[in-house]
Formats: C-alpha cells, structure tokens, sequence
C-alpha cells in the first residue's frame, strides 16, 4: 500500500480537499496535512494527503538531471572530437 | 510542474541508466523493501537495464503479503459472521487464507467490500447503523496513520457500529530482522519513499550506524528510482549514510502529525510476518482507550493461531519476502501459482514481488 | 479448473474468461464453427454464400453495464455497437439484429424509454434493423435493473478474410484512437470521481470506420476491438491466436491525459481497461501507411496511430518497448480488474 499520487488542491472546506490531476477531481483528507493550502500539491494516499510536496526540492532535483545530461552530451562531443581528429583541424 | 512526468523524461533515463552502468564497477546488491519499488523497477524494464552488476532484491514491503495465515483465516471468519461487513483494500480479497479468500466467502454471500479509503469503510458504517463494518487495517506506516484518524472520527461522530481489526506492521523492524538473519548479502537499501514521508529519513540512520550500508530514500517514478540507485552505486567504498532521494516529499523528521495520530491511536506489540515469523514490537494494535473500536474485543471468534503453519504446497513467499530467492526459483511459479490462481499473497497483491515478476516477465530481454 | 463456483473474475475478459470457456462451454458446445473463437463466426452456407454475395457472419453479446447510463453512452446504445463492432471486425457489412430484455420488476419506465430511444438512434447510424425481440420480467433482486442480449447477422464481401489467426511477422499494427475512455468512463462514475470534463465512454459504431479502411487496402488481416481486458489482452490473444510475437512502442499509444490521471488515481492500468469504441487492424506493412490515413480521416479514426509490429520472435508473447526505451514483457491480464464494465 505504498500507492501515493501527487494531486494539486483546488478547493478546501473544513478538513476535506478537493484535488486535481489531469483534469480529474478528487475528494481528499486534509487530516494529517492540517498547513496544506490552495495551490499546494499533496501526495495523497488511500484518500488522505500523507505529505505537502515541495516545488523548490523538485526543481533541485530536476536541475540534477539536466546537469547530469549537460555532463554526458559534453563528453559525448569531447569523444566525437577525439575519434576524428580531422573535425577540428 | 505536476510531478509526474517530469519523472519519467526518456532521455535524463537513459543518461541515469548509462552513468549507473559506468560507475557500477563491482556488483551491488541492493534491496528494494517496498513492493510499489518492485514493480515500477519490473514495470518500466529498470531491472534489465541495470543488470548485471546492479542486482535489485526485493522485500517484505508489502503489507498484504507479509500478513499471516492466521490473519486471512481471521478476517475470513469475521465477514462470514451474520450482520458484519468486511471492508478491505482491494488486494486482500483475493488472498488465499489456508482455506479460502474473502472472495471466495463474498461468492458464498458475505458482505466483503472493497474500499479506497478507510474513510469509505466510515462512510459505509454511517450509512447502516444495522451492520457491523469491519476495516481490515492492513498497511504500514503510510497506512496506520489514515486508519487511525479514521477512528478518531468515528468517535467525532458517535459511531458505535464502526471497527478496525488492526494487522498494521512497522518497517525498520522488519529490515532489522532480515539483515540480523544474514541469509543475504546486501550492500544497500533503496528506502521506502512513502513510508518514509511519514516516519521521515532519520529513522534509517540505523543502517549506516549498526549495519554500515547506505540507505538511499526513493520516490516512485522512475527517474527517482534510478537517481536514488545511482547515488548508492556512488556511495560504495565510502563511508555508508542515508541519503534523502525524495526531497521534495521527504523530511528528515517526517510528519509529526500523522505520527501522533498513529500514537495516540496505536500502541506497539508484537507481530506475525509471513516470512519473518513473529518479531517483537513490530506491530500496531489498538490501545485500551479505542477498545469500543477492537475488532478483536468486539467479536467472539478464536484468536488468530501463531506461530506461522509451515508453507503448504511449496509456496516460498517466505524466502522471496527476505530477498532470498527470486519468484522464477520458486516451483510453483507460472505453473501451480498465477494471478488467475494464486496460491501465495506473493502472487495476488498489486505490489507482491511474484505478481511483478509474472507480469512484467524478468526473465524475458 | 479448481473452482467450485463462478467467480467475478471470470467474467473479466482475461485468463480465468478464457478457461471457463474452454473448459465448460467448448467441451459441451464446441463444434469447429465455436472454436475459432472468433469475433464473429463464420456460417458456412457452401454454394449459397455465392448467391447472398458473400461470406454469412453470427455473432451474440449480452450487456450487463453498471450504471444504466453513463458520460456517452447507455446499456442500448453499448448492445447496438458491441454486436455491430464484433461483425465489423470480421470485415462484414452488419445487417439485423435481434434483441432480448430481462428487465427487473420496478425499474422506470421513463428509465426504458430513454435505452430504447438510444437504441433506435444507435441503430440508425450504424444502419441496422432490429428485426427480432423478446422481454422478459423477472421479481426485484433477480436481475439488475436491466439486462440486454443482441444477436447480428452480417454479410463479409467476397475477397475479404479477415481472422484472428491471420496475424504475420512484419505486419504493422494500428490502434484506431486513445485506450481506457470506456472503462474508466464506467469506472469514475461508479467511484464518484468527477472532472473538470466528465470522461466520456468512447462508445461508438465502427462499420463505417471498418468500410473506409477496406477502401484503402484489402490487406489487413486482423481486426478486434479490444473490450474486456483492454488493449493488452486484445494483442495477446491475436498473438496466440496467430502463434506470432509482438513489439509495442509505449510511447505511440494514444492515452488521454484524464484517463491517464483516472488511472493512476484508481490504480487501473489503461492497457487493460475495456474500450467499446477502438479497434487495431493487424495490416501488411506496405499498406499500412494508407490504412492508417483513412482511418485519420474518419471520425472515429482521428486519433489513430501506428503502434508496433508483429514478429517471429518469441511467438505468443507480447513485449513492450517502455517510454523509457526499456523491454518487458505485457501479459494478458491475469485477474480481475472491472466487473460489469460491458
């Protein structure tokens, strides 16, 4: 049951969400993530948001794997150059 | 951002696949403990394409797999009781106890209902104040925490026809148990993303500490899976830690309110796992003051029978719950066991290491 | 079989849906018409086939859909289009049907009304006659709410053969639009999900569809629908129908992004979810770029895409190529997924 889906809340009232993710709507426990807002997006497992995700560790995250592809397409050049010498003279 | 397929781009995969592939020097042998890892590992080809030197085991994190016998056999016999309504997760129907399946008695015309949520299983008690209904509280500590504020809310409302029967497990015991075992050799833990969320990634500091391996805390996307390998890949031949690999849903101390409603609801006691046998202070029941809302207390059934009966059939979901074999050497596989008929839980839960490898062929290139 | 009794999962389309049926009802029923197992069944008629003009096709489907009605569609309008599809995919132009009601005491005549009125239009457009019926009522609880049976009869032109088992390595596979809008249409309403844009069931009539795409080439040599099970099934019963193996490219398959969201929020994997509005065609590779424009060109075709090839390789087994570029095997589905979902 470690099933959780980032949802975006839409709407609040009282202890209950409604939640959205590709255009579908979703009627979540806000109970164990009382400081959720409008806006936030929430991993939601078994009908309750378990954790408030956040968007500044996601881009970090993201960033990651763009510097990792930026790392790896300049050594796939680097290897180009070197396999054929007569490219850069 | 949606968080979803941010984590699954194409091209950064393979960029993560071919630098795993590069730094993987030595083999590795990393534990996956939850079975949602499992399957999107199997489910996205992640387990081929890191092979050899990248060798994923599974584990006993699946909460309707490890549940005993007994247990089944348990729930089996409450929805067949006159007046109660079972309500279930959907795996657990199609579990087979060592005689049946919730399935199979909702065939016979017990009232078995699946839910989402333990909120449905409210929301079905306030609806027939007449019956019983019984949530099947299966899960860890992602789960507990929604069935005990699932209780607390019954009481809120004054419910007195709603019940929990309590088959909640902790997961760093369960670690514990199968490393202290040393029936195989692992060099690091991929950690539960959404376990973790709740509990929060210092209570895996044990790992690096007592059993000096990294722990690396997954998402469930396949980027996260492969970012969080790759960083225990890294990690060999330095000293070992825990690495938080699912930050943006991740905290070193967790949710602090979720766990005070599993404490406030729960207390710890001892557990049966398939597999692990029973292992002390593994296990969530609940507490004295929630007694009105006991299963257990409630109904006048025999306890559920400990220690664990000896596997029937050959069934070893047992060796594969502890990483020990992998589903294809069990006999069974593809041939006595299928989903379509199932002989262990290993085979029918949506996140069983067997149903994994079943559907998304390992063996097949 | 180790049953005692039926159990849901037999009616879902998948592996226990197959057994049941070879192991109960070929074995007293089976005959080499029966056994093809085909969409719809070939009635051999020898030399009057030529006088009728072509090949005669039967085929029956019964409707057991909960709820009644459903974001684009109804019980009438999914037996019109089940039992015209199950002869379109054999290549026949559909002609009558017959159809059978099992109503529970109680239900609305108003509720009647509105599936007949549906059936009428459904019929219209797909241009069929309902020429035969039969109503029974049974007592509250012994059926319910409504029940339906259609039986077709269609007439496959001379020079077409179209069957499950005609599948070859190197043939193109084609898919006619995105998976998983019906059942999870079914699903959602059933689980009270809602959305910004109720999902819609993709409901619809193909032979007109199936028309276009024999205009373009007389070389396709499978056509199914992909109902029950969904897609995944639909692909592995062709493969073992045809002893062949198959590659599909995830990324190529049409999904929509709410079906997609509704999966994932209700753990159904759309590949395995009904559609009563799809078909794949299993056409020669030099003909499918033209099959694939025509049915691009039709309504219920705009969405159509080139999903993968048939192979000689591990023959029986469906591989698919994961939107990583990864290689895993997809099964038929094993268990249960969505009762009552057609």
């Amino acid at each position: 049951m470690c099933l959780a889906v980032p949802l975006r809340i839409v709407r609040i009232e009282g202890t209950m969400a409604e939640v959205e993710l590709g255009g579908v709507l979703r009627q979540v426990s806000l109970v164990l993530t009382p400081e959720a807002q409008v806006g936030d997006y929430v991993l939601v497992h078994t009908g309750f948001a378990i954790s408030r995700l956040d968007e500044q560790e996601a881009q970090e995250t993201l960033a990651l794997f763009a510097e990792l592809e930026e790392a790896a397409r300049e050594q796939d050049e680097q290897r180009t150059e070197e396999a054929d010498p007569a490219s850069c003279r | 951002m949606k968080y979803t397929d941010e984590f699954r781009d194409p091209v950064a995969a393979q960029r993560l696949i071919q630098e795993i592939r590069v730094r993987a020097t030595r083999p590795i042998r990393i534990m996956e403990f939850c079975g949602g890892h499992t399957h999107a590992i199997m489910r996205y080809g992640i387990r081929q394409a890191l092979a050899p030197n990248v060798r994923m085991a599974s584990g006993p994190g699946c909460p309707v797999c490890v549940t005993s016998d007994g247990d089944i056999d348990y729930c089996i016999a409450l929805a067949r009781l006159p007046g109660v309504t079972v309500a279930t997760f959907g795996d657990m129907a199609r579990v087979p106890g060592s005689r049946s399946s919730l399935q199979e008695a909702r065939a016979a015309g017990a009232e078995v209902r699946i839910v989402y949520s333990a909120l449905d299983a409210l929301e079905l008690a306030r609806r027939e104040p007449q019956r019983a209904v019984v949530m099947l509280g299966i899960g860890f500590e992602t789960t507990a925490p929604t069935v005990a504020a699932s209780i607390l809310r019954a009481r809120e409302l004054g419910l007195k026809n709603y019940y929990v029967y309590s088959m909640h497990k902790l997961t760093p015991p369960a670690m514990r148990s199968i490393l202290d075992a040393g029936e195989v050799h692992l060099d690091a833990i991929l950690g539960p993303g959404h376990v973790t969320a709740i509990i929060g990634w210092r209570a895996w500091g044990f790992l690096p500490a007592e059993y000096g391996i990294p722990c690396a805390v997954s998402g469930f996307e396949p980027l996260d899976i492969l970012q969080a390998v790759r960083s225990l890949v890294a990690l060999q031949g330095s000293a070992p830690q825990v690495v938080n690999a699912y930050s943006r849903g991740v905290t070193a101390e967790g949710n602090r309110v979720a766990q005070g409603l599993m404490a406030e609801v729960f207390e710890v006691s001892s557990a049966n796992w398939r597999g692990l046998g029973e292992l002390p202070a593994s296990g969530l029941k609940l507490r004295p003051a929630y007694a009105a809302y006991d299963a257990q207390l409630a109904f006048d059934l025999p306890r559920p029978e400990s220690p664990e009966p000896a596997s029937q059939r050959g069934c070893r979901c047992g060796e594969v719950l502890r990483g020990v074999v992998e589903p294809p050497e069990c006999r069974l596989f593809g041939k006595a066991c299928t989903p379509a008929r199932p002989i262990g839980p290993c085979m029918v839960s949506a996140e069983g290491a067997c149903a994994a490898y079943y559907q998304y062929g390992g063996s097949l290139v | 079989m180790s049953e005692q009794v039926v159990l849901l999962a037999h009616g879902s389309g998948g592996l226990l849906s197959h057994e049941l049926v070879s192991s109960l009802f070929l074995k007293y029923l089976g005959n080499p018409i029966l056994n093809a197992l085909e969409d719809a069944s070939n009635l051999p008629l020898g030399d009057a086939s030529e006088l009728l003009g072509g090949q005669l096709v039967f085929t029956t489907d019964s409707y057991v859909v909960k709820p009644l009605f459903f974001p684009g569609g109804d019980i009438g309008k999914l037996a019109i289009c089940g039992t015209v599809n199950d002869l379109a995919m054999r290549g026949a132009v559909p002609l009558y049907l017959s159809a059978g009601f099992i109503l529970e005491e109680g239900l609305p005549l108003r509720d009647l009304e509105r599936v007949l009125a549906s059936m009428a239009t459904t019929a219209e457009a797909a241009g069929v006659h309902i020429v035969a019926g039969d109503t029974k009522v049974v007592e509250r609880g012994s059926v319910d709410k409504l029940f339906i049976n259609t039986a077709g009869l269609g007439l496959v032109p001379p020079g077409v053969r179209i069957s499950a088992a005609a599948a070859r390595p190197g043939d193109l596979i084609l898919l006619s639009g995105a998976i998983g809008d019906h059942g999870l249409a079914i699903m959602t309403q059933r689980e009270g999900l809602r959305f910004q844009t109720p999902l819609q069931s993709d409901c619809a009539p193909l032979n007109s569809l199936v028309s276009a795409m024999l205009a373009a080439s007389r070389r396709i040599h499978t056509r199914r629908d992909p109902t029950r099970g969904g897609l995944a099934s639909a692909l592995n019963e062709i493969a073992t129908q045809s002893a062949v193996g198959m590659e599909i490219e995830e990324q190529a398959v049409p999904i929509h992004e709410p079906v997609r969201a509704a999966g994932d929020l209700l753990g159904l994997d759309p590949f395995y979810v009904a559609n009563e509005g799809k078909l794949i065609a299993i056409v020669e590779r030099e003909d499918a770029q033209s099959v694939l424009e025509a049915m691009r060109a039709h309504p219920y075709g705009q969405e159509a895409a080139i999903i993968g090839q048939v192979t000689a390789e591990h023959p029986g087994r469906v591989v698919l190529r994961t939107i990583l570029g990864t290689r895993r095997l997809m099964d038929m589905l094993a268990g249960e997924q969505l009762p009552r979902i057609c």
